[in-house]
């Protein structure tokens, strides 16, 4: 199994002349997951952009380290998951279409198992040949909950995991969630107390905002 | 290869989309056609035709190749390539679309120009290749670094043509030199000065394009 660590050093982050957060630290490493709470707007979303490298910080480092060995950063999208109300896949491709282009582009293996199998648990195997611009935004959401996972990444972070899912959708994420923890670092950026349930550590924005 | 997955995912959306295309063909016809109004029954200096050439080719050029990178933007799927793919491979990716898109409108527009005016004749056709192979080269890199850069702007439709202009202008202004130097039926040999500077024009631009594009698409 890949150990997987995330050493945070010192971030910060400002829009203009407002901070959002600053001094967050901590080590982080396979098995654990890690809850980012905060008030609406207070940052959640942005500290989880840039964990995932989408987004740039003003200071301190994010270092990924897999089996002791320092990613450059540039190099960590095929170990990286990430969902997000606010990530959009493409529409004009179908959901498998839409897989089976990011396994392309990623270079990797295109796993039609697990893809069969990932679209049976999140009910959406009946259409999942349809266009993603005929999809409800529950459906996108869960279609983002796989794209997030296909590639089997060694850290996942998932900001907002349960917006707009049903209760069926919902213990769907929580399953996989816990299905995967002992070989995936996980991040839930959330304020969903049944989100929050799952973690073990807490960063909580509002103590880096001095 | 990873690019290659880049082009395919843009070339069968722009199939379903033809987001790019119908811009492409609807401004090559629309430019013919005001020149062939504006010159009505009169015939065009030769030379006149090469220039002409160009200038359709510069702003068609300007209205659909931009595509690549502003229809990431609108759609929000720029997030989603930086979390499957390295910079460089998105601009590869994107770089070898719009080649395709060059290549395609250079390909039509010279056919359209021979056929409407009788004046434009190639008497060099071997000339007028390389000009168009080298100056296909140099508007697909330079539009797709302009384009990379505007998408992440407000004015997206103002800026490009702006930005692009003094970027193109070098290589425009070679171009049509060279289409006026094989309109006379120049040799290869006496225009080599000018292929050549097309040349380090396209290699200038390619490395300096996926040098800049790390900063541009992560900042």
């Amino acid at each position: 199994m890949n150990n997987y660590k995330l050493e945070i050093q010192n971030l910060s982050k400002k829009y203009g002349r407002r901070l959002v957060f600053s001094g967050v630290s901590g080590s982080y490493s396979t098995g654990e997951i890690i809850g980012i709470k905060g008030k609406n707007g207070s940052g959640k979303s942005t500290l989880s952009r840039i964990l995932v490298g989408i987004d740039s910080q003003n200071g301190g480092k994010v270092n990924h380290i897999l089996n002791g060995k320092i990613l450059e950063k540039e190099d960590i999208y095929n170990f990286v998951g990430f969902a997000a109300p606010y990530l959009n896949l493409y529409s004009e491709f179908s959901a498998f279409e839409n897989l089976k282009i990011f396994s392309k582009i990623r270079g990797i293996q295109f796993d039609l198992q697990l893809t069969e199998r990932l679209f049976e648990n999140f009910n959406l195997s009946k259409r999942k040949n349809d266009l993603l611009s005929s999809y409800s935004s529950g459906m996108l959401q869960r279609m983002k909950i796989i794209f997030s996972v296909i590639h089997k990444p060694n850290f996942l972070v998932l900001d907002e995991p349960i917006s707009n899912l049903d209760s069926g959708g919902k213990s769907e994420v929580y399953q996989l969630i816990k299905m995967i923890s002992h070989e995936t670092l996980i991040f839930i950026a959330s304020n969903e107390e049944s989100d929050l349930r799952l973690c073990s550590n807490f960063i909580e924005i509002e103590e880096y905002k001095k | 290869m990873k690019l290659l997955g880049i082009f395919l995912k843009d070339w069968q959306s722009e199939l379903r989309t033809r987001y790019a295309i119908n811009a492409l063909a609807m401004f090559i016809l629309v430019t013919i056609s005001v020149i062939l109004f504006s010159i009505g029954n009169e015939n065009p200096d030769e030379f006149l035709t090469g220039g002409m050439l160009w200038v359709v080719i510069f702003f068609s050029a300007m209205s659909g190749l931009s595509r690549s990178f502003v229809s990431e933007e609108e759609r929000g799927t720029s997030a989603t390539l930086m979390l499957i793919a390295k910079p460089s491979t998105v601009f590869g990716g994107k770089l070898l679309f719009n080649f395709v898109l060059v290549f395609l409108m250079n390909f039509v527009i010279p056919i359209l120009f021979a056929m409407l005016f009788e004046t434009f004749v190639v008497r060099n056709l071997l000339l007028f290749a390389f000009s168009i192979i080298l100056g296909n080269i140099g508007i697909a890199v330079s539009s797709t670094l302009i384009a990379s850069i505007i998408s992440k702007a407000n004015t997206k439709g103002t800026l490009y043509p702006v930005l692009s202009f003094p970027i193109l202008l070098p290589l425009i202004l070679i171009l049509i030199e060279l289409t006026k130097y094989s309109i006379e039926g120049v040799s290869v040999e006496e225009s080599w000065v000018e292929i050549a500077i097309l040349i380090i024009y396209d290699i200038v631009m390619t490395i300096s394009s996926f040098l800049l594009f790390d900063f541009i698409w992560k900042e």
